[in-house]
């Protein structure tokens, strides 16, 4: 099957069971560069790790390895956008959203330069490297950043079609993936992705689990575990791009569900469940919530599904913490003074 | 445009260094220091070497020039009107609520201002990748980065310095205005920077000393730098004095920043015009 995309292009489904989301980055990166001259990449001694070395093999006179250096990789990165190129520059997400972080910021965003950020690694993923290799911090951090649009895709298929689609956004662009051994979503490529439009997943009528990245899988397991245990009726949002957030989706399941748990690989100050408290803060309506991640403390060291499981992201997790919203008090009506 | 003799660069050095004192006094207060000191440099570049057209700011092969040393926005946008991007009035309102002009230069305001600045360690990395992207669209344009000497304590300078050198970049050009001076002192009493050229050497880079205040040996180091082709990229370490031309202000740590009465200003003018 092949997708016909908006520039178009058409790129092969690579296998999303057996191919990891950087690799298929790496891929379809390549597959855009034969059509488009302008892109070139950019990386810092992790062309083999993130895969954008399947694009430098073709391509070696655009792309540049500058060593272990994230501060030179953001600024080069930079100038090369300044001068007509879309570079792509890729490394672990800790070091993207720290280590040269300043040049994201103020050579990248400040300058509002047409650089995609593919990092890698991102979240728990990188298991047993420990909290050095993790990354909870970075959708916080590139998202309180202008004109920065921040995306975390749920699996290959759906990072394939947000390389792709980050073309056509003129400013900077934040796109974080794993490690590569997280399972797939979705079964194939045959699905819209819009930037800033959330997937409905699930459809379900008394609670709703917004989420990203690796949560959508498990937070689908979750719903099916709810509706055959509890006979609990779960809706589930992928929220692929955290910013601009999809408002009308959020805004749909809290009027319709009243309960929301959100999900996300990273710290739960300043990610995705802040994105959607903020949204659901401003428009007044009122309804059960709680967030789901990291509460605010460095990961310890294990293997993913084993962090996964403490952190309590995994299927099980999800459906412990949606039973526990169902419980919940909230305030229903206009009316508080029935209230304690 | 027509390349400025050395004599007529002589000149419009002291109508820069004139107007960094306005400017200041119109700003309120500024980094006159650093800005002075590489008055006879931005002169030099923009008056001979940089391939520029003021009426076509965004003409893609166009030199580019990068004020790393962002502080320094007080000598350069100055240069930039003197250059012709924009009238003397706009000068006026520089600092003031919703000005183009603040201390750092913003490049989608300041018109033939090619990078925004202001935090040090910026500009050669950026310098690198427009000279790598310049190599890759096999256009002739030079890089040029102005850096401040107390800048290169930053270590994304020597990310950079290795890389460009790796990618054997010769068509970007590092000059250093090497004052001596940082805000909390001389460069070798906060962090000593010397041996400071065998730091570039050992680096693998071209480097050129002259005195930056001599626009005999400016021009000739920039000469040569133009010419490279030897696969190295240059780096000129220009000597120069903090606060160069006003006598009150030169080579003291306390003209990094600050502001005249018109009195002072006057008597800076004076300087000017005297030396």
């Amino acid at each position: 099957m092949a997708a016909k995309s908006t520039t178009g292009t058409t790129w092969n489904v690579y296998d999303a069971n057996t191919m990891s989301a950087k690799e298929i980055y790496g891929r379809v990166l390549r597959e855009l560069a034969s059509k488009n001259d302008k892109i070139v990449g950019v990386t810092a001694d992790l062309e083999k790790s993130t895969n954008i070395g399947i694009f430098g093999k073709e391509f070696p006179d655009r792309m540049f390895n500058v060593g272990i250096a994230e501060q030179n990789l953001f600024g080069v990165a930079a100038g090369l956008a300044k001068v007509g190129f879309i570079p792509f520059a890729s490394t672990f997400a800790v070091f993207a959203a720290l280590r040269g972080v300043e040049q994201v910021r103020t050579d990248i965003c400040y300058q509002n330069l047409p650089v995609k950020i593919i990092a890698t690694h991102g979240g728990l993923s990188f298991g047993q490297a420990g909290t050095t290799h993790h990354c909870t911090e970075d959708i916080a951090i590139m998202k309180a950043f202008p004109n920065m649009t921040v995306i975390v895709p749920a699996d290959g298929a759906e990072t394939g079609k947000a390389v792709e689609a980050c073309l056509d956004i003129p400013g900077p662009v934040y796109i974080r993936v794993g490690r590569g051994f997280e399972p797939p979503f979705h079964q194939d490529d045959n699905f819209n992705f819009e930037i800033g439009k959330g997937e409905l997943v699930n459809d379900g009528t008394d609670v709703t689990i917004i989420t990203c990245g690796i949560g959508v899988l498990q937070a689908k397991f979750a719903a099916e575990e709810l509706k055959n245990v509890d006979g609990i009726s779960a809706r589930v949002i992928n929220i692929h791009t955290i910013k601009p957030i999809d408002k009308e989706i959020i805004m749909k399941a809290v009027k319709e569900t009243r309960r929301i748990v959100t999900l996300e690989e990273h710290n739960v100050i300043g990610g995705l469940g802040d994105s959607v408290a903020a949204v659901i803060a401003e428009s007044g309506k009122g309804c059960a919530f709680t967030k789901m991640g990291l509460q605010d403390e460095f990961s310890v060291v294990g293997y993913p599904e084993d962090l996964y499981s403490h952190y309590r992201m995994d299927s099980s997790g999800i459906a412990e913490s949606v039973r526990e919203i169902m419980g919940r008090e909230f305030e229903a009506d206009e009316d508080w003074s029935d209230e304690v | 445009m027509a390349k400025l003799s050395i004599d007529e660069l002589k000149a419009k050095a002291k109508e820069l260094r004139t107007l960094i004192i306005d400017t200041t006094v119109w700003a309120g207060s500024g980094h006159y220091g650093g800005a002075l000191s590489s008055a006879d440099i931005l002169t030099a570049l923009y008056f001979r070497y940089l391939n520029l057209d003021p009426a076509n700011p965004d003409w893609e092969d166009r030199d580019r020039f990068i004020l790393s040393k962002g502080h320094s926005g007080l000598g350069y946008i100055p240069c930039l009107h003197l250059k012709g991007y924009f009238p003397v009035d706009d000068l006026k309102n520089f600092n003031h609520f919703m000005s183009p002009f603040g201390m750092h230069p913003d490049c989608h305001k300041v018109k033939g201002c090619d990078a925004s600045t202001g935090s040090l360690g910026h500009g050669l990395p950026m310098g690198l990748g427009m000279a790598l992207g310049a190599r890759l669209l096999k256009k002739p344009f030079k890089t040029v980065v102005l850096l401040g000497d107390g800048e290169c304590d930053e270590g994304s300078n020597y990310e950079a310095m290795m890389a460009a050198a790796h990618y054997k970049t010769d068509n970007l050009i590092a000059i250093v205005d090497r004052n001596q001076l940082m805000i909390d002192g001389f460069t070798e009493d906060v962090m000593s920077l010397e041996p400071f050229a065998d730091k570039w050497k050992a680096f693998n880079w071209d480097v050129i000393e002259c005195d930056g205040h001599n626009m005999e040996e400016l021009c000739a180091a920039l000469d040569k730098a133009w010419a490279a082709n030897s696969g190295k990229p240059t780096v000129i370490i220009a000597k120069t004095v903090k606060g160069k031309g006003v006598k009150f202000l030169e080579n003291d740590v306390r003209s990094h920043y600050g502001a005249f009465d018109s009195a002072k200003a006057e008597e800076a003018k004076q300087d000017i015009a005297n030396s």
